[in-house]
């Protein structure tokens, strides 16, 4: 998976109630389109109508804090955001966000030189994260097996109706 | 081998380390109002399900806008409803309580057992040798279709908790306190497991205060061994254990801390985040709007018993409101037949329904612009209770019930005598 798109950057600890704040989740519990205008709205203002499909987001540590909420990482995708590079991310939006096939990179020095609207290429291929804009490039580590499979197939739903089966299952055909 | 290490192990019948993916077999999974809707797409809706492998090991928990303040809180329960009807899934309705009491107080997580929620405090449940960790709705999904889930073993710290508890502190203060040393990301990829002379000391409903805020550093999940503490709490409610899981030499942990609880004094975590935690003598006389004393956190018989102690024969001040909700019916119940909610009544309290309502911004109690509140649960961020120009502060609930009655942060000791 290769991916190049313009960089929003973010600091640390941008929470799930950041990307989409409790009481905005839960009065349109029952349908996330009418969630997306409130995306990521207190850290950037409009966020949903100035991303642009193919953008990256590159924050610092411990991105996606906080709640369960499963409908932060599918509002990032459904606005376009097309992948998530951190320091560090938390365990469940991490889980959330192969599941429903956003990609999500560890990176260690990369958000510490980028800078809002920098290009930013991500390379599965090769395991490397390299900010074009400032001819910077960081090794990455690969992602297990069967992760690499959930993403490649746009996630684990996806990849359960193209083979009727999760990746851990053996095939019966 | 940490206790999550053995359980795992035990399990899948071969040694695991942590770090491994390991497919393992899911003896308990829940979600609640806020994550059922995804759970339901995507068993529903996206993979077209019949049946759910693990439908008698499942459960639907209407806890987080109980009961309905709207419509697509409504049109989200009767789905619930319905889904739990066709598939065979117990489901908890508004009025039963907060997933994580009900699933320890009914006996429903027991020791040994693995357990994913689609809910962020669901390691609370490790604080009766639950390995359990929090998920989201696809992962809670998979989970009631296939009754596995790939989960990553995590690394475990352990703490020990030594020293003598001082009066007029609680283990909320011990847990904010803990997450002050170790910052919001200080656990991420890990595990807790508690230890130490402490937890003697420490009730069930006290440790689930500790395991439910393991989720604010990051952890993957928090468990306490089973103790005499546990065993009699076990005892006394018929409840069994799981799996018999040997704790005799447990170790080799990534890291292994000291906690000394003799000199904690009251804590709070100032806003916007968990981590921000001084003395209450620090942020004594903040003039609060709002009082709220419930949640996973802290709304268990101990907490209301504690806030009963210090409001009898006094008053909420004037100048603020105090929201009371039990974290379950049967807190409430037990509540109503020790005469603490009539106590809470008469002294102006609001005495809600169980839910999670006001901790989330869902209803209940929704903050105001400029408005600050002093909160027994787990969160402080941003606009988390209300308008985005809100505060939340977190504390224990005493400190919580003296600063009722002050209508400012008060330290709660002078009202225990």
């Amino acid at each position: 998976m290769i991916k190049q798109g313009r960089c929003w950057k973010l600091g640390d600890n941008i929470s799930t109630d950041h990307i989409i704040s409790g009481k905005y989740k839960f009065e349109a519990i029952n349908d996330i389109n009418r969630m997306l205008v409130h995306l990521l709205e207190e850290v950037i203002p409009e966020f949903y109508k100035l991303v642009r499909p193919g953008d990256i987001i590159v924050a610092g540590r411990n991105f996606g804090k906080g709640s369960s909420r499963e409908q932060a990482p599918r509002l990032l995708k459904m606005a376009g955001v097309g992948a998530v590079i951190a320091k560090s991310f938390a365990h469940i939006f991490y889980r959330n966000s192969i599941n429903i096939g956003l990609p999500v990179i560890i990176a260690k020095t990369i958000p510490d030189v980028t800078q809002n609207g920098d290009i930013i290429e991500i390379n599965l291929v090769e395991g490397y994260v390299k900010n074009i804009t400032r001819n910077v490039v960081e090794p990455i580590h690969p992602y297990p097996k069967f992760i690499e499979q959930l993403l490649n197939a746009g996630g684990i739903i996806e990849y359960i109706k193209r083979y009727g089966r999760p990746p851990w299952r053996e095939s019966t055909g | 081998m940490g206790l999550i290490d053995r359980i795992v192990s035990q399990v899948l019948q071969r040694d695991v380390t942590p770090g491994e993916v390991a497919v393992v077999r899911i003896d308990l999974v829940y979600a609640q109002d806020g994550t059922a809707p995804l759970v339901i797409d995507v068993v529903e809706n996206e993979l077209k399900m019949e049946s759910l492998a693990a439908a008698d090991r499942g459960y639907f928990f209407i806890d987080h806008l109980a009961p309905a303040p709207h419509i697509p809180a409504a049109s989200v329960h009767k789905k619930m409803r319905n889904f739990a009807r066709r598939y065979g899934l117990k489901l908890f309705d508004a009025g039963y309580g907060i997933s994580h009491q009900i699933v320890v107080e009914e006996g429903i997580a027991r020791p040994g057992m693995v357990a994913v929620g689609a809910d962020s405090h669901t390691p609370t449940i490790g604080a009766v040798g639950v390995y359990a960790t929090g998920v989201g709705s696809t992962d809670a999904a998979i989970a009631m279709v296939y009754g596995e889930l790939w989960l990553r073993i995590p690394e475990t710290v352990k703490i020990v908790l030594t020293g003598t508890i001082p009066r007029g502190i609680y283990s909320k203060d011990i847990i904010l306190n803990i997450i002050g040393e170790f910052k919001t990301d200080g656990m991420i990829g890990k595990a807790v497991e508690f230890h130490g002379n402490v937890l003697t000391d420490l009730s069930i409903d006290s440790r689930m205060t500790i395991t439910n805020m393991c989720t604010e550093m990051g952890a993957e999940s928090a468990i306490i061994p089973i103790d005499g503490v546990a065993l009699k709490w076990l005892n006394e409610r018929g409840y069994t254990v799981a799996r018999r899981i040997d704790t005799e030499n447990l170790g080799e942990y990534i890291d292994t801390v000291s906690i000394d609880v003799s000199k904690l004094e009251p804590t709070v975590a100032v806003p916007p985040d968990v981590d921000n935690v001084v003395s209450v003598d620090e942020v004594e006389g903040v003039e609060v709007d709002q009082v709220f004393i419930g949640s996973c956190t802290n709304g268990r018989l101990e907490d209301i018993e504690v806030v009963a102690r210090i409001l009898k024969n006094r008053r909420v001040s004037e100048r603020t409101r105090c929201i009371v909700a039990p974290a379950s019916r049967r807190v409430y119940m037990d509540a109503l037949r020790m005469g603490y909610i009539d106590i809470l009544i008469r002294s102006g309290c609001i005495v809600a329904p169980p839910t999670c309502g006001p901790c989330v911004g869902a209803h209940m109690g929704i903050l105001a612009e400029g408005e600050v509140a002093i909160v027994t649960t787990n969160r402080n961020f941003t606009g988390r209770m209300g308008h985005r120009e809100s505060k939340v502060y977190l504390a224990s609930p005493a400190t919580a019930a003296a600063s009722a009655i002050e209508g400012r942060i008060a330290d709660p000791r002078k009202y225990l005598s």
